[in-house]
């Protein structure tokens, strides 16, 4: 077994940036992210990592930057969160449009107002459909196994596509956790050095980011979407070599306990391990037929995998952590109901948004919820989502 | 002409729809939206080459005489070289159709 070196979150996924030996980070501070950059920056000050650091004067151009270096063939890193993901909004949408394959990690925090630093999912929700792919870790050796192999998926030739690698703000970004790190020899075995396929390039020029006529826009947009659902063939054979390589094997969507489950939590990040708890509890002295799933790959959604996970489940119960206002279902929770609509004997859809804002979500939240879906389940109550912990 | 836009599929442009061609525009006809288009007295050209020196897009081109024709199938329509021409020669009229 190899050695473990206790270190906070933020440096563990530094040191994998580190790792992967990029050649560009275009980055601003925003907590809870800063610790990451900070890092870095310390790293290439040093010497210790070659690689150009562009401070910039927000996020808008960090972003900007990114799409600039990638462009022009270098490994790209950068990190933000909340807010700064919501300044670099714009060009969220012209990197994965451009095929550039930026890695970002994203600190979770909610999104103002009121103001709040800590951790939600909102920030990342409201960037959804910029065509980004999305994994989750849900601790500190993810967040290391993640970002490493989020530059091989990105820059496949069969991808070509900019991920984020979430990690919930403060509750890993600020922990001190156990990490299994690799060397660089083994990262050098995984992970080749970035061959784009087309480039800004003096010797060998081409137009990127032209105007998309009526006659081309449509086209252009068919062939992204096919680009993001097809990069799911990819992840799934990265994450099966990482596995193979290194002995930790990364899922989709990873599966605890499900096994004869008639009842199954649905979570997304660090909640998944308070949920783990949560199911053993229920389990081992409850005699529950309980069990979880801890959705990974928000974007591409895994929606094939899920349908296979939740056949001859009775009750699924989703746990959100953001809101979206007025609509008709939470966001996981909404796209799940409708990835299991058309299929047959599907479970009961439960649809719970908790721990926003930083709110913590208790090992008792989680059995209170899977009773709650089991009683919400046998009434077949109609409803569209439910706040848990809120007080009424 | 380079082959037609509407006629190609999302399956034939490349990565992200970039350009490996760079300057191809001159392969397709870019005019086609002007509103007015310029025309020469070439009784009152002097030769000077203004207009072509000051043309935002190359639409005008050297003719055999010394004089300079106006590429239709690139001109926009500015108007510029109406303005900066010296001897007044260019002036701008509608489009037909």
């Amino acid at each position: 077994m190899a050695k473990k070196i206790g270190i906070e979150v933020s440096l563990a996924i530094s040191e994998a940036v580190k790792l992967a030996d990029v050649d560009a980070i275009a980055a601003y501070p925003i907590t809870p992210q800063t610790h990451i950059v900070e890092h870095l920056s310390e790293l290439v000050a040093d010497g210790d990592l070659n690689a150009e650091f562009i401070p910039v004067e927000s996020e808008h151009s960090a972003m900007s930057v990114c799409a600039g270096t990638s462009a022009a063939g270098a490994r790209t890193y950068t990190a933000t969160s909340s807010q700064g993901l919501a300044l670099m909004n714009e060009i969220l949408f012209i990197i994965p449009a451009l095929r550039l394959p930026v890695v970002m990690t994203l600190a979770n925090r909610s999104l103002s107002g009121p103001i709040s630093i800590w951790n939600d999912h909102s920030d990342l929700m409201s960037v959804r459909d910029t065509g980004w792919i999305s994994i989750f870790a849900e601790n500190g050796q993810e967040a290391f196994d993640l970002t490493l192999q989020s530059f091989k998926i990105a820059e496949d030739h069969r991808v070509m596509l900019p991920i984020n690698v979430n990690i919930d703000g403060f509750t890993l970004s600020h922990v001190i956790e156990p990490h299994e790190f690799l060397s660089q020899e083994e990262v050098d075995s995984f992970l080749p050095p970035y061959d784009p396929p087309l480039q800004l390039n003096p010797d060998k020029p081409v137009s990127m980011g032209m105007v998309g006529i009526p006659e081309i826009y449509f086209e252009a947009k068919k062939a992204q979407d096919v680009a993001l659902i097809e990069s799911k063939a990819v992840i799934k054979e990265v994450f099966q070599e990482f596995g193979e390589k290194f002995g930790r094997t990364y899922n989709v969507i990873e599966s605890y306990r499900a096994e004869d489950a008639e009842t199954l939590l649905l979570t997304m990040g660090s909640i998944g391990e308070t949920a783990m708890e949560a199911i053993d509890i229920m389990k081992d002295e409850q005699g529950k037929k309980v069990g979880l799933l801890r959705l990974r790959l928000w974007r591409p959604f895994p929606v094939d995998e899920l349908r296979e996970l939740v056949k001859g489940i009775k009750t699924l119960a989703v746990i959100d952590r953001a809101v979206s206002f007025g609509g008709t279902g939470a966001p996981v929770g909404g796209e799940i109901r409708s990835a299991l609509y058309s299929t047959e004997d599907r479970p009961y859809v439960a649809s719970f948004i908790a721990g926003l804002g930083g709110r913590d979500v208790t090992i008792k939240d989680f059995m209170d919820m899977v009773n709650l879906a089991e009683k919400m389940e046998t009434e077949q109550e109609v409803h569209e989502y439910k706040m848990i912990g809120v007080r009424e | 002409m380079a082959k037609n836009f509407s006629e190609m599929t999302w399956k034939e442009f490349g990565l992200a729809f970039m350009v490996t061609n760079p300057g191809c525009s001159a392969e397709y006809r870019t005019g086609d939206w002007r509103s007015q288009k310029p025309i020469a007295d070439k009784d009152k050209c002097i030769k000077c080459g203004v207009c072509y020196l000051s043309c935002p897009d190359g639409a005008i081109n050297l003719a055999a005489d010394g004089t300079y024709d106006f590429d239709y199938d690139h001109c926009k329509g500015c108007g510029i070289c109406a303005t900066e021409c010296w001897t007044g020669c260019i002036s701008m009229v509608e489009e037909e159709n």
